[in-house]
């Protein structure tokens, strides 16, 4: 660290955090700890597990009669009482938050079953009926775009669902007159960042009123309020929104709890008592929200020296089933800073966006960054590739000159502040760059591969509450008005004891905000900051917001703790007047310090900070003419700089503009293909630092997700829309093994727009790791082009020298077993007290085995050797109802029968065959041995085989466990049972 | 029921938290007799006549942390402290163990836990940093 806090200030210092008392003790409550109305129900959602289909019928007999079930919504429900979300482009689209009359992606919510508790809601779910028609899927954005791809909005006539070019500078002369042209091709995968609490929303309604009040961990933006208001039908005044004291996380996906307070409130209302609905982790991974996957070509005019006279761009945007609030905005976020650190005065932009059967998008850590980073970094590494140039010389001619600042970019962002030079040059020299250079000097000797990356980056943060109206054409601005801004709000409140309460709308998940305002208040007023209470969750009935509030775009150091700095200043003006009536002498002389209130002259001419706070409350006529109050002040702040965007599409999309210098080197195992990140230095400029520890988490979270993003993480589809990465297991977060430290470095540069001098850094190093990562790993295997995440296997392929990669490569599905499916096989015994001919009885009676098959809700005879069963199956976390067929063969009546069987169901297939064969052991008892083969595909294949193997020991040893208890008991398992029991002994 | 359910919404020591429900993410971890488990891969009836012991259990008195959760305070080991309930209870479980758990161990205790927040460094330095103060109090007491 490089700051040295100012001894007289509590900013700057790395106090401890106020939260983490609660957060370590168990007494922090987040939504699911909150209490509930006793009347409350619990929620269970019905899924969709098709990609793309026509919903033909649902049938929700068998679930509202099913114990506990008070009510179950379907999307007629929904459309009947609410109307189709707000689309932020001009289509004509609708947007539900429920199918209505057709399924767009796997895990769309097809019905809502409401029960008094979550166990019979959920038993109930599986009772409900859907009949799908399936349609094709696409699930590639280019792909989308083709004349041939199924239409996932018939009224839309295609998937695009819109266009815009721009064109700043003069792009196409520039490009005339440079000596190359030089560009890149990439597919940005998406990924997520996956909080550990998923979302929770609790609803009320009130048909007296026509009123809703939802609590819910949502984030903000609070602009989403009047979404959920408008589509619920009521005024904004009739839509309470309130957030629990604590959340677990976010990132930015807690954005994407909104369409279920809709659906949630809808269900409140049809049950006529409250609901609550708590995601579980196979719902988020499938269902929550992603980042965009996102297909650019980019391309650079580029000098001899490697300067970049123009940038051309063309991206992709893959925003899924449905555009939802605030999308398009991960395309337009960036739309500012599209030139990055760079001083590049023409460029041109085509954007498409495009729908897809896949979860719709939202925010996301680093929110447009990592997709535009990604290219505009592997490009500059392209450049200094072709032409031979040093990389680092290749950033540093194109970054924005430090006496530039503030800077205008071509597109419109005013860069803040910088000194870009400075910075990188610094973290060459600190980070120590040349030692790295030699290290891969002689790990190369050594025959071994290593690589270095390099990446700058501008992170924005405070985002314009009009960049994304900067998707709609002038003309179209021109009508709906303009929007811009990005009002925060805080409040200072003194109570009739004296002490001093902090509110704000910031709505945090875990960023400490509490104590960073606790600092800032304390400065302004000359209290410990002990002494000072915060509330930072939201309650929209009661609290000052706006909606700019929430938790997202990095605002909170920038704007929030500047806003509460504004408050806090107001308030000690005024007290300097009283106080100077108090101690007899000018409002100028008045000093706060300590918890007390001083003459700056007579410093012994002083009174304590509660006795002059409190005036206002206990003999307000006391207080001079100049003071109305000071018992509350509300500060609503929005910067001049944030402009609508203009009749030439400039648009300043951000207030602040951190700059981000990385460099790493990584040694790639030549054998296995695996990464490791050898060192990694990453130099921030996030202008004044409020609290280095903070900022340091940040830094270090920020990096965390990138690691894995750049290594390990894609939401994974497969062609046929099929999700491939729906649990933990499947979809790989870093763990304390993969995420090395990184060297953190600062370079401040206060920004001339904010109270505090503050930028974000929250969300940086999702921008420039990963494309700093992947240039590293390009550098050590000499890839051309390399794509996200560089699994092992993918970078053994580049290794290898396979076929170069195609643009947008379909994903492929590694088969697991011969036929494409993962193959199970095993065997056992069991011993059961009664013949051979009695249980060849029972094997070929439907109600024998409808009594024996494990979650059997019934068997059915086709034919004397043809049974049809309904089951339900789990398998780790996978549970579902299957639909079985049975058929035997090769019957040798008593000896031996071959069972053949198929199951379907929503969570995948599988088939399989035994052999069963008979054993007079004496005393009228047989052994029953069994051997089989099975392969089983779709979601229930992508668990882990072990879980499989395990699942599919217990279940077929339950099968003969009840057959032995219904032939009169007696069995004796042999190994069977004892390996039964050491998997649910040692499950853990 | 689920040991999380009973923990949580029967007893109402909410503490413990659930992230995944499928014993990746170890958010849950809980002890039983003193071993670190996943309490959502545990039935409530696997648990009867057993010692379970939450995060709630942790602090010697009401407002007063013990050295594992006070480094973590000092550290910064914890940003939306969801995950860190089941961290702290697997630490505590390696240290009574092995009182001298390596760095290694330590990271191999924490590779079975999933933060999203801190990218694990505090966590380490946190987790050594607790266990040399309970060496040396241990030192001290003899």
């Amino acid at each position: 660290m490089t700051i040295n806090p100012s001894a007289d200030r509590w900013v700057g210092r790395s106090v401890p955090r106020v939260e983490d008392a609660a957060l370590l003790t168990g007494r922090a409550r987040f939504i699911d700890d909150l209490p509930t109305a006793t009347n409350t129900l619990d929620a269970a959602i019905v899924r969709s597990p098709h990609a793309h289909a026509e919903i033909r019928r649902v049938d929700v007999d068998a679930a509202l009669a099913s114990e506990g079930v008070v009510a179950v919504v379907t999307g007629d429900d929904v459309k009947r009482l609410t109307r189709s979300m707000t689309v932020g482009v001009k289509a004509n689209v609708e947007c539900w938050p429920i199918a209505t009359d057709r399924v767009r992606y796997v895990g769309e919510p097809v019905a809502i079953v409401l029960a008094t508790d979550r166990y019979l809601a959920e038993d109930a779910a599986e009772r409900v009926g859907v009949d799908y028609d399936i349609l094709p899927a696409v699930v590639d954005p280019v792909a989308a775009l083709g004349d041939e791809a199924p239409v996932l909005h018939p009224s839309l006539g295609s998937n695009l669902i819109n266009e815009r070019r721009f064109s700043y500078g003069d792009p196409d002369n520039a490009f005339a007159a440079a000596p190359h042209r030089i560009g890149v091709d990439i597919a940005y995968p998406r990924n997520s960042c996956t909080p550990i609490e998923t979302y929770g929303v609790v609803a009320h309604y009130d048909p007296g009123e026509d009123a809703y009040e939802i609590l819910a961990n949502f984030q903000g933006p609070f602009s989403i309020h009047a979404v959920v208001a408008r589509a619920l039908k009521v005024p904004g005044n009739r839509m309470r929104l309130k957030t629990p004291p604590s959340s677990g996380g976010s990132y930015g996906i807690k954005q994407g709890v909104f369409p279920y307070m809709i659906l949630m409130g809808v269900a409140a209302r049809i049950a006529g008592r409250p609901v609550k609905w708590i995601e579980d982790r196979i719902e988020h991974l499938a269902a929550s929200v992603s980042a965009t996957n996102r297909a650019t070509k980019l391309e650079a005019a580029v000098e001899a020296d490697g300067r970049i006279t123009a940038l051309a761009w063309d991206q992709i945007e893959d925003c899924g089933a449905h555009l939802r609030a605030p999308e398009p905005a991960t395309l337009y976020r960036m739309h500012g800073n599209m030139t990055g650190a760079y001083a590049i005065a023409n460029v041109s932009i085509r954007n498409r966006i495009v729908l897809t059967n896949k979860t719709p998008t939202g925010l996301n850590r680093g929110f447009g960054g990592p997709q535009v980073y990604y290219p505009l970094e592997r490009l500059m590494q392209t450049i200094a590739r072709t032409l031979k140039l040093d990389p680092i010389e290749v950033i540093r001619r194109n970054l924005v000159p430090s006496d530039a600042f503030p800077y205008r970019t071509a597109t419109g962002a005013l860069l803040d502040s910088g000194d870009y030079g400075t910075a990188l040059g610094r973290a060459i020299a600190e980070g120590g760059y040349a030692a790295l250079v030699e290290r891969r000097k002689t790990a190369r000797a050594e025959g071994r591969v290593y690589g270095i990356g390099l990446a700058a980056a501008v992170e924005p943060s405070v985002s314009n509450m009009g960049y994304i109206t900067t998707v709609l054409t002038p003309e179209e601005r021109e009508k709906a008005g303009p929007k811009n801004g990005a009002q925060a709000t805080a409040t200072v409140a003194v109570d009739p004891l004296g002490s001093v309460s902090v509110k704000v709308a910031s709505v945090p998940q875990g960023q400490g905000h509490r104590t960073v305002l606790a600092q800032v208040v304390a400065d302004a007023l000359g209290l410990d900051p002990g002494s000072v209470s915060v509330i930072a969750d939201v309650d929209t009935g009661r609290d000052a917001w706006s909606i700019a509030s929430g938790n997202y775009s990095s605002r909170f150091a920038p704007a929030v703790a500047g806003a509460a700095k504004l408050a806090a200043d107001r308030l000690r003006e005024k007290l300097k007047h009283v106080a100077a009536g108090q101690l007899n002498t000018v409002p100028d002389d008045i000093a706060f310090e300590g918890g007390r209130i001083a003459s700056r002259a007579n410093p012994d001419n002083s009174v304590s900070f509660s006795r002059v706070a409190a005036a206002a409350h206990w003999a307000p006529g006391t207080l001079p003419e100049v003071v109305d109050q000071t018992i509350r002040e509300t500060v609503f702040w929005t910067p001049d700089e944030l402009a609508a965007p203009n009749a030439d599409d400039e648009i300043n999309s951000s207030l602040c503009h951190g700059f981000i210098f990385d460099f790493c080197g990584v040694e790639i195992d030549a054998s296995t293909g695996e990464t490791r990140i050898d060192r990694y230095v990453t130099m921030h400029d996030c202008g004044t630092i409020l609290h280095p520890a903070m900022v340091e988490g940040q830094v270090r979270g920020g990096f965390a997700h990138a690691v894995g993003a750049a290594l390990l993480e894609e939401y994974a589809y497969g062609a046929d829309g099929s999700f491939q990465s729906g649990t933990l297991a499947d979809y790989l977060i870093p763990t304390v093994m993969e995420v090395p430290e990184p060297v953190i470095l600062h370079h401040e540069t206060p920004s001339p727009f904010t109270p505090l001098g503050a930028k974000g850094v929250g969300e940086g190093n999702c921008m420039s790791t990963p494309v700093c990562i992947a240039n590293a790993i390009a550098d050590a295997i000499d890839a051309e082009s390399v794509t996200l995440p560089l699994t092992p296997s993918k970078i053994l392929g580049l290794i290898a020298g396979e076929e170069p990669q195609a643009k947008n490569p379909p994903r492929k599905i590694e088969p697991a077993g011969p036929s494409g499916q993962r193959k199970l096989t095993g065997e056992g015994a069991a011993e059961v007290a009664a013949t051979r001919e009695e249980v060849w009885k029972m094997l070929l009676d439907p109600q024998t085995l409808d009594a024996i098959i494990p979650g059997s809700h019934g068997v059915r005879r086709i034919s004397d050797t043809h049974f049809a069963a309904d089951v339900t199956l789990g398998v780790g976390p996978v549970k579902g109802r299957y639909k079985a067929d049975i058929e035997l063969f090769d019957l040798d009546e008593p000896n031996a029968v071959t069972l053949r069987g198929k199951t379907v169901g929503a969570l995948g297939f599988g088939e399989g065959e035994g052999r069963i064969t008979l054993t007079d052991i004496g005393s009228g008892r047989t052994r029953i041995a069994y051997t089989y083969e099975a392969g089983v595909g779709g979601k229930v294949a992508s668990v882990g085989g072990r879980l499989l193997d395990g699942a599919a020991r217990v279940v077929i040893g339950q099968f003969f466990k009840a057959l032995a208890n219904h032939a009169g008991g007696g069995a004796s398992g042999a190994g069977f049972l004892a390996r039964l029991k050491a998997l649910v002994g040692g499950g853990s | 029921m689920l040991l999380t359910d009973l923990i949580r919404h029967a007893v109402g020591a909410t503490g413990t938290h659930v992230g995944c429900e499928h014993g990746v993410c170890g958010a849950c971890t809980v002890q039983i007799d003193g071993e670190p488990v996943r309490a959502c891969l545990t039935l409530a009836a696997q648990a009867e006549k057993l010692d379970i012991r939450t995060v709630e259990g942790l602090e010697p008195r009401p407002g007063e942390l013990s050295p594992l959760q006070a480094a973590f305070r000092e550290h910064f080991a914890l940003q939306c402290g969801f995950c860190t309930a089941g961290i702290l209870m697997s630490l505590d479980a390696l240290f009574a163990r092995k009182p001298k758990a390596s760095e290694r161990e330590i990271r191999e205790q924490l590779s079975g836990h999933l933060c999203r927040c801190t990218g694990y460094a505090p966590i380490v330095k946190a987790a050594l940093a607790a266990q040399a103060h309970v060496r040396e109090e241990k030192t001290t007491d003899a």
